[in-house]
């Protein structure tokens, strides 16, 4: 066992963690933040994006001891105040989710870009969103959501 | 999957890994970003029983520019080098490593030590001329790229050895970095079906006086096309003169066939690719 010190969502987890136990199932059964998912486990389909120090990685490719002394952040941080994070809200105007499951990933990568303030056009927020794999939507709803909210948060 | 249990070592000096690696080197891997070995040890085609995680040793953590090298240290991760190397080939080149979340954790080095044959970083170094610096408790050697890359994920680096850096020529070449990829599109992000890593001088006529071309997807290990290169320098830059380097480049490929690309749609690849970087190259 290792003994880790990691800051979740502003909260410091003294733990003591298996090396081989994965940052993405720290979050989700030592810590209880299911929102974030596991699709693939190798780095593909993006579902388990969260920030970590800020910026986002795949939380099924880094181990839980190599986020130690490191802040993470997941999609239960986004919501302030009740409020959807404008992302969310124009994911949800859109239609750009079915069944949600790769939408924490969406979020999370997406929202470090959003905050840059840099409006994207439909080719920009394409290429924004290929990491994340969505096998519902068809990505049309995805992409007018990307859009609006960069137009959105460059105001 | 998860992966299978492991003894993780987190050294924070140079010295306490090479120890590490010196008692343990055949049976413990090197962690970097782990964004080739993670999802390896996840589906369990990796079971190393030790990980060194080098990523807290701040020795490793530097770009430096000295003595005509641009040197890149173990710790530097893609998106820093991609944003902060100085090295116009591989900036353009990291922009198709990966999404951002993955060059957020992978490293350069990494990719190197990795030696994917589809993967864009060998290409690269291996274009520019680059060295490996390898450092063991039995002192340090420096590889040149091309006698680094062995094969399939097959390297010079010896179980007790740590690469602790890449150095790459500090030069101003024109450059040219393309891709082919699965995807319509050229979408980033996926392993190429075929990418070429490209530079060359050119004299005051406007003729090359000297190119390299490197690729990746190509054969066993990233490649140079000697050949072609022998025939463009010194000669006027002509789209003859680039469709016959091209032919000669696609008959350097030695490609793998798989269920993105055949080994003959491959080799027309190098060979498409070939003429539209030195188009690039020659504007």
């Amino acid at each position: 066992m290792s003994a880790i010190s990691v800051t979740v969502n502003g909260v410091v987890h003294e733990l003591d963690v298996s090396p081989r136990l994965l940052l993405a199932d720290l979050l989700r059964d030592r810590l209880g933040l299911t929102g974030t998912k596991i699709g693939c486990a190798m780095g593909a389909c993006g579902a388990c994006t969260v920030l970590l120090d800020g910026e986002p990685v795949r939380s099924c490719l880094l181990f839980a001891v190599q986020a130690s002394g490191r802040r993470v952040r997941t999609v239960e941080d986004l919501a302030s105040d009740g409020e959807l994070h404008p992302l969310a809200r124009a994911l949800h105007e859109h239609h750009g989710l079915q069944c949600g499951y790769c939408t924490p990933g969406m979020l999370m990568a997406l929202v470090s870009l959003l905050e840059a303030g840099k409006p994207l056009d439909p080719k920009a927020a394409r290429e924004a969103v290929a990491g994340n794999l969505c096998r519902c939507t068809g990505y049309e709803g995805i992409v007018d959501a990307v859009v609006e909210a960069s137009r959105v948060a460059g105001e | 999957m998860k992966p299978a249990a492991f003894a993780y070592l987190a050294p924070e000096s140079g010295e306490e890994a090479l120890a590490a690696l010196a008692e343990h080197g055949e049976a413990a891997a090197v962690l970097a970003g782990g964004q080739s070995l993670i999802p390896m040890m996840n589906l369990r085609i990796a079971t190393p029983g030790m990980l060194i995680d080098i990523m807290r040793i701040p020795e490793l953590c530097h770009i430096r520019r000295a003595e005509g090298w641009i040197e890149i240290g173990a710790g530097i991760r893609m998106t820093k080098a991609e944003r902060e190397s100085g090295v116009p080939l591989l900036m353009a080149a990291l922009g198709h490593v990966g999404h951002p979340p993955i060059r957020n954790c992978g490293t350069v080095c990494g990719s190197v030590a990795h030696a994917d044959p589809a993967a864009e970083v060998p290409a690269v170094l291996l274009a520019l001329d680059g060295e490996v610096t390898l450092r063991s408790v039995r002192g340090e050697r420096v590889v040149a790229a091309n006698d680094f890359f062995r094969s399939y994920f097959t390297t010079a680096r010896e179980p007790d050895e740590l690469v602790v850096a890449v150095r790459i020529p500090d030069r101003s070449r024109r450059v040219a970095f393309l891709e082919a990829t699965p995807r319509l599109g050229g979408s980033t992000g996926e392993f190429a079906t075929i990418a070429i890593a490209a530079a060359a001088d050119r004299d005051d006529g406007g003729r090359f006086s000297r190119v390299s071309l490197a690729y990746a997807g190509a054969a066993e290990r990233a490649i140079r096309a000697g050949e072609a290169e022998a025939i463009l320098v010194g000669s006027e830059p002509t789209p003859a003169l680039f469709a016959a380097a091209a032919q000669a480049a696609g008959a350097a490929a030695d490609p793998p066939a798989d269920v993105h690309a055949g080994a003959e749609y491959r080799r027309r690849l190098v060979e498409r690719l070939t003429r539209r970087a030195l188009e690039e190259l020659a504007a």
